[in-house]
């Protein structure tokens, strides 16, 4: 058996990533051999934590080679277990970094989903400063953006990040892989301090429960594991015509997702800029979502550069009833927010109904009524959402003032 | 060796460089220049054709004629940058003379500089004094360059050679088009790269001047950014230049997301503490983060019908289109950038050639560069001083000039966007390895993760306070960035010699860098 293992990068063009190769030994100790970027300033750095790595790891015997383009210290560390494991080496303990403080907070339910941004999960270099560009939700994908001969590298490194990385507030968010290989992720972030869990090409309310008793399973082990939100993905016909049974299938269901890319290919169809090709699936979607009370989420938008066609979809989105959107570039994230949040006028008239509802009720009023015109319940309710809208998204003081 | 003096700033700087003596760093604007200027030889036009044709056949025989020996200084310039043909063939040429010993005095140099080593091997070149970086900054930072390299921003070298601390013997000036009679532009031509203002001084003070051009034009070339009443003689050859390598087609902004957040908070910044407003004026570098701070100034401008009296550059596509949009009054040019810059130059008088002397120099009745509203800058490395590096890597080693870095930090407020750390070394340091810029004229550094205030500046902490923007004490950013590098980085290992003398703007020694052990 063979008793060598890599793990990570090392082609031109490569930052902030390391390629490890390790080769167990029987004997002579740890022998290092490294090339790194920042030698100078952490090649003993380096060197250190490579030992320390390979104690935890149970490891007393090995060849190291490093080739170092700026790896932070929890990118090195995983890049090791990961080699390790695929030299056939069961480690003693996983090589965990220290966990940041509050990882261990759930998160909020009914918090802002607008923009969730997906960060591809084994590529490093994009965790340290995702959350500064202030995004709902951070994604560490492990589904799509990660090749398959990764995808173990990249659980031991979205692992990492996710007790290593300030998010800076955004939800802490992971797409696992479908079937199998999705409910064998999840021991890979639960006890880490994810808050949510996408659950790609739902077809099945099935595949939603068995994610849910598999988390629940986890934190009944796990110490701290907080609890854990799901936002099903709908990616096919079948799963836009169960759409409500998915949103109902666990009460850890907060949102319910839909992705285009692969429900247009199921669907036989082309995808188009106007979208009338999924306007129903996107419908469907939405009335699941709503009906089951969850927030409706609708796809990336996938042209970076087109920030006016961004702002459009969103506002199509927006119109439909949709409350948040895909985000696949940290600069999609501040026109996403400001094309979801209520229009100056929007905030003016629903202040304004809000007033004659609350003096109407003061006055003991039965009927709420605006100059010459008579406000209904719904219309009320609506306002009451679009002042609560404003507030959150900082476009009014919670006073009510403007 | 040398003897070491502890500067003003602390550094311990050498009281002679090369043989000469070196005044140390006293402060930002503290040393006083007595004297009068250096000037060239006198001259008489019964020593040049009557006709105005001063042409030779050729770099080899121009140098001769100039009466080229052991241990001369020549001077070239990096208008054409990476794409320079001119420097080489000259030291080519030296080379086949047999010279030894010389000082080369560029204003900057490039990678395609690179085979300057081989010179310095085989000793016809003793040592530079000018910007190194790659290899050269490698052969330098080794300690195997003979003498001791000397860098000066762009106005420090306008300074040295005004005030007599560097003669130049022979200056080889690259001319995109010039005239028989040795007046030349930069504006056109194949190699065109806009203008020569870091010739300009050597064309004043040099005891020598040859101008190089591949595209001569009969008399007068118009305009005549080099004078020909300056110059000895002229050499026509097939090619100056890499017309590829001079400017880009186009200029690039950053696709960096983190970079353009950088930029938008430092645009950002400049509007909540009250610095765009109708007239004022502003200077941004040529890097992505300092353009794309550009456009999102543009931006604001346009949507409050801001207009700025003028622009400082570094021209760029970006600021020609501001400059025909009408955001600008001026763009006082001081090197170009893209095509556009270039064309922008020819044909539009709000487009102006400015020099070292007029924007930097320091030894002059005052310079453009302090009357800016703002600059934008960049820097290697910055401590919790404020103090600036942008010569040295964190590991020790030369990889940068100083360009006009020092002479714009005295504007109303300078600002450096930086990444708080760069793959895994911290941009934020306890002390730089090299201080290039004290951090009394530091006023503001914006990184993705916060803004941070110079003290000093109370009027600018006022200013902005209860914005929304991220201002940060310095020293915060610095300890999150390293409990995410896994600490402070450790220090280069650096030997006693010195193997570099920075200079203050004033000719002052500010630091010194030191030969780094293998």
């Amino acid at each position: 058996m063979s008793r060598v293992g890599e793990a990570g990068k090392r082609e031109a063009g490569v930052r902030s990533d390391c390629w490890l190769s390790i080769e167990l030994r029987d004997a002579g100790g740890i022998a290092i051999a490294l090339k790194s970027k920042v030698g100078a300033l952490y090649g003993e750095a380096i060197e250190a934590q490579l030992r320390d790595g390979c104690r935890v790891l149970g490891v007393a015997h090995a060849a190291i080679t490093v080739e170092d383009a700026g790896a932070l210290p929890y990118v090195l560390a995983a890049r090791l277990e990961a080699a390790v494991r695929r030299a056939g080496h069961q480690p003693a303990a996983p090589l965990l970094p220290p966990a940041r403080p509050g990882l261990e907070q759930a998160g909020d339910r009914n918090r802002l989903r607008r923009s969730r941004l997906y960060l591809p999960g084994n590529e490093p270099r994009f965790f340290p400063n995702a959350g500064l560009h202030a995004p709902d939700g951070l994604i560490l994908d492990l589904e799509d953006s990660v090749a398959p001969s990764e995808k173990d590298a990249a659980c031991v490194l979205v692992r990492n990040a996710l007790r290593t990385i300030d998010f800076c507030g955004a939800e802490r968010m992971v797409r696992i892989n479908q079937g199998l290989q999705g409910l064998a992720d999840l021991e890979w972030v639960v006890p880490h301090g994810v808050q949510l869990i996408l659950i790609p090409k739902v077809e099945d309310p099935r595949q939603v429960v068995e994610v849910d008793e598999r988390i629940a399973a986890l934190r009944r082990t796990g110490e701290g594991c907080a609890e854990v939100f799901l936002m099903p993905i709908i990616e096919s016909a079948l799963g836009a015509w169960r759409a409500y049974e998915i949103a109902k299938a666990s009460p850890n269901v907060v949102a319910l997702a839909i992705g285009l890319e692969d429900y247009t290919a199921d669907i036989g169809a082309q995808r188009t800029l106007a979208g009338t090709e999924s306007f129903w699936a996107r419908a469907q979607v939405l009335n699941g979502a709503r009906a089951a009370g969850v927030q409706p989420i609708d796809t990336v938008f996938s042209d970076v550069g087109d920030e006016a066609g961004l702002r459009a979809s969103v506002l199509e989105a927006k119109s439909l009833g949709f409350t948040g959107k895909g985000c696949i570039h940290p600069r999609q994230v501040a026109v996403v927010h400001d094309a979801f949040a209520p229009t100056a006028d929007e905030v003016d008239k629903a202040v304004r109904i809000v007033r004659a509802h609350e003096d109407a009720e003061a006055r003991g009023l039965g009927v709420v009524s605006l100059g010459t015109k008579m406000i209904d319940a719904p219309v009320v309710k609506r306002a009451l959402a679009t002042v609560e809208l404003a507030v959150r998204m900082g476009r009014l003081d919670s006073g009510g003032g403007e | 060796m040398t003897r070491l003096v502890q500067n003003a700033a602390g550094r311990l700087v050498p009281v002679e460089i090369n043989g000469a003596p070196a005044v140390p760093y006293a402060g930002p604007r503290a040393h006083r220049p007595a004297g009068r200027r250096a000037g060239p030889l006198v001259r008489s036009c019964a020593d040049f054709p009557a006709d105005g044709d001063k042409r030779v056949e050729s770099i080899k025989q121009a140098l001769l004629n100039a009466g080229l020996r052991d241990g001369m200084t020549i001077s070239t310039h990096h208008h054409l940058r990476n794409g320079d043909r001119v420097a080489n063939l000259v030291f080519a040429a030296a080379a086949e003379l047999g010279v030894k010993d010389l000082r080369w005095f560029p204003s900057a140099s490039f990678p395609c500089h690179d085979g300057m080593i081989a010179h310095m091997e085989n000793g016809v070149i003793h040592h530079i004094e000018g910007s190194l970086n790659g290899p050269l900054g490698d052969y330098c930072t080794e300690g195997r360059m003979r003498g001791t390299a000397v860098l000066r921003s762009h106005g420090g070298r306008w300074q040295a050679i005004q005030d007599g601390e560097v003669a130049i013997d022979i200056a080889v000036i690259a001319a995109p088009t010039a005239d028989p009679f040795g007046n030349a532009t930069g504006d056109r031509g194949p190699a065109a790269c806009g203008l020569l203002g870091f010739a300009l001084a050597d064309s004043q003070y040099a005891d020598h001047v040859i101008v190089v051009t591949d595209n001569l034009v009969p008399f007068p070339c118009i305009p005549w950014q080099i004078q020909g009443n300056n110059v000895d003689q002229v050499v026509v050859i097939d090619s100056i230049g890499d017309p590829a390598k001079i400017v880009s087609g186009t200029t690039q902004v950053t696709k960096s997301p983190d970079r353009l957040l950088i930029a938008e908070l430092t645009a950002r910044f400049c509007d909540e503490a009250g610095i765009i407003r109708d007239g004022f004026s502003f200077q941004a570098g040529a890097g992505g983060t300092a353009l794309s701070f550009g456009l999102f100034l543009r931006d604001m401008m346009r949507e409050r019908r801001i207009k700025a009296r003028f622009v400082r550059g570094g021209s760029n596509q970006y600021l020609v289109s501001m400059l025909e949009e009408g955001l600008t009054d001026y763009i006082l040019d001081g090197q170009t950038f893209d095509l556009e810059g270039v064309r922008s130059m020819r044909e539009n008088p709000g487009h102006v050639n400015t020099s070292p002397f007029t924007s930097y120099n320091w030894h002059g009745k005052g310079n453009f560069a302090s009357m800016l509203d703002c600059v934008v800058l960049g820097a290697t490395e910055v401590d919790l001083d404020f103090n600036g590096n942008v010569v040295t890597h964190s590991d020790g080693r030369l990889l940068h000039g100083i360009g006009g870095w020092q002479n714009c930090l005295f504007s109303k407020c300078t600002i450096l966007p930086i990444p708080s750390f760069r793959d895994r070394i911290p941009v934020i340091v306890d002390k730089v390895t090299t201080l290039c810029g004290p951090g009394e004229l530091i006023d503001v550094i914006v990184t993705e993760r916060g803004i941070a205030i110079n003290p000093l500046r109370r009027d600018l902490i006022e200013a902005v306070r209860g914005s929304s923007l991220p201002i940060r004490p310095l020293i915060d950013i610095k300890r999150e960035v390293e409990d995410l590098c896994g600490g402070p980085p450790a220090k280069p290992r650096l030997g006693e010699d010195v193997v570099a003398a920075i200079k203050w703007v004033d000719g002052t020694v500010i630091d010194a860098v030191r030969r780094l052990e293998k």
